[in-house]
């Protein structure tokens, strides 16, 4: 096994990693301030995927596709927040699982009727094609971009979070709902926003998703359940665990490929348990 | 008056814990709410806020009815609620905590905090959760004049306090009666009750049980006697 290969894999689990981080980072801000599981949030994310696949194609704007898929996950998960979870804010958790299961199926079955049950593929846009070189060895260029792009928008949503006075507004938000709205802030409008920025992540992961592994409808399935591992993983309760996770999973996901390749999705759930028997509240979790 | 609450019944789930409150804060007024732990103190400063909105009786600010509406609207209405738990922003900043939500119309501003509490502003940077109990305190305090209420709801303010605290929150309320603020106080400590309020609420069982002015009831302390038991004196 050459070094080339070693860091090839690297990187490739560095890309895998980063969409893994903004599908979790966008479920632990939702579970964070709203404490709603969202299972709906695979099927935002083949939303992203699909509507990305559709401009790219018909448009033949891959430029396009990225903000559009953004958009349109963002617009359904404010539908999603406005109409349906939030009659079930304080209900049991049970309900609130029912709920977003159910919608997460209509969804799925929507993109059934609209684009049918056939798998596609795109190819990226001519200026992300082919390969740089790293020295070592050759790297695919679109992964460079979907990395960069990952860590562009998470270093962004850091910066608003951390620094500014709607960030303030939000964390102050992830620990104590009802104070918040004790001082005059309108804590339902947060909730919407943090929802629309999850969706919106989903969608944004499912996009860039697409010219690594096409379109299918059961991509949103697969992808929820390795966003709930990094989760737990990563620490719930704490929104920056999942991003550190999220680059571990990947990471994880694809050198075990090289030597093991058949076992490379077993090992995810290895390390969650394993990590969960030794440091049950996650990688960064407090308490 | 500026607040009027007439004939609560508030209950947590199928607990009824306050059987029908009546009490009222007049402009610039302070007013004590006192009794026994679980009396219903806290559970009133609830109801007023909209946290635990009442089931049935009505709740006045400013001749408007808020009963029912969501806190946040209450909260704008010029209400604000210091709780007993305090609930510091422990991930924010001492300056971010007080400044979470600020109204520019505000009569105090941050200067006024640093100048009420110079401690605090020697840690404004440190996290709300590495604070002392006392600098949490004045931190929530402050937290909730910034958004510049006509009514501060004050829940057990000198609880667990040094006595020293206790003396710099009280000089602080006492400078803020110069202001036209009105404050509903709930005080465990009768001392300061007396030495700040204008009336006193004696609370028991969710029910007023007594209500008098302080000269009165320090002119005879005994009459608190049959609902505080010996902590009165
Ligand atoms: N969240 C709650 N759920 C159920 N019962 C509660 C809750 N909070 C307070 N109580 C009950 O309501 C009663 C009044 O409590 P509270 O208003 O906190 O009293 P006080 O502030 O006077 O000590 C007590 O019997 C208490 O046990
Ligand atoms: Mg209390």
């Amino acid at each position: 096994m050459t070094t080339g290969l070693i860091i090839v894999q690297l990187m490739n689990g560095i890309a895998l990693g980063a969409l893994y981080a903004l599908m979790a980072f966008g479920l632990s801000i939702i579970k964070g301030l709203l404490n709603i599981p969202n299972f709906a949030h695979g099927a935002l994310y083949l939303i992203g995927a699909y509507v990305a696949f559709e401009v790219s194609s018909s448009l033949d704007s891959f430029w396009l596709g990225l903000p559009a898929a953004v958009l349109a996950s963002a617009a359904v998960g404010v539908v999603i927040e406005r109409f349906g979870v939030r009659r079930l804010y304080g209900s049991a958790y049970l309900f609130q699982l029912l709920l977003l299961f159910g919608i997460a199926l209509v969804l799925e079955q929507c993109v059934i009727l609209i684009w049918g049950t056939l798998g596609q593929s795109l190819t990226p846009p001519g200026i992300l094609m082919g390969a740089v070189d790293l020295g070592v060895s050759l790297f695919p260029k679109y992964l460079l971009f979907t990395t960069l792009v990952s860590f562009l928008v998470i270093v962004g949503i850091w910066f608003v979070i951390e620094k500014t006075h709607f960030g303030a507004v939000i964390r102050a938000g992830l620990e104590r709902r009802e104070m918040v709205s004790a001082l005059g802030i309108n804590i339902e409008l947060l909730f919407t926003l943090a929802f629309a920025m999850g969706a919106g992540l989903a969608g944004l992961a499912g996009a860039l998703a697409v010219p690594l592994v096409g379109v299918s409808n059961t991509m949103g399935t697969d992808m929820l359940a390795i966003a709930f591992v990094v989760v737990v993983l990563g620490g719930l309760g704490s929104i920056y665990g999942a991003i550190a996770a999220g680059l571990l999973v990947g990471i994880v996901q694809s050198m075990s490929a090289l030597w093991v390749p058949s076992a490379s999705t077993v090992l995810i759930y290895a390390m969650m348990i394993l990590i969960i028997a030794f440091r049950p509240q996650g990688l960064l979790g407090e308490r | 008056m500026l607040l009027t609450v007439e004939d609560i019944q508030t209950y947590y789930g199928n607990s009824h814990v306050l059987h029908g409150v009546d009490l009222e804060v007049g402009a610039g007024e302070v007013v004590a709410l006192v009794g026994r732990n679980g009396a219903g103190k806290t559970t009133t400063l609830r109801s007023i806020m909209g946290l635990t909105p009442p089931r049935s009786g009505s709740v006045r600010f400013k001749d408007q009815a808020i009963a029912g509406e969501k806190p946040h609207r209450i909260a704008r209405r010029g209400i604000a609620y210091v709780p007993e738990s305090r609930e510091p922003f422990s991930l924010l900043t001492v300056e971010e905590n007080l400044t979470i939500a600020t109204n520019p119309r505000s009569p105090w501003q941050l200067d006024q905090v640093w100048q009420w509490f110079p401690a605090l502003k020697e840690i404004r940077d440190r996290k709300g959760g590495h604070l002392s109990g006392g600098q949490q305190q004045m931190m929530v305090i402050g937290r909730g004049l910034l958004t510049g209420p006509e009514l501060l709801l004050l829940d057990e303010p000198s609880q667990g306090l040094a006595p020293v605290i206790v003396e710099t929150v009280v000089e602080m309320l006492k400078d803020l009666r110069k202001s036209n603020l009105s404050v509903l106080l709930v005080e465990q400590s009768i001392g300061v009750a007396l030495d700040l309020a204008d009336r006193i609420y004696v609370l028991n069982e969710g029910r007023v049980a007594l209500h008098a002015r302080s000269e009165e009831i320090r002119e005879d302390p005994s009459r608190l006697d049959a609902y505080l038991g010996l902590s009165a004196t």
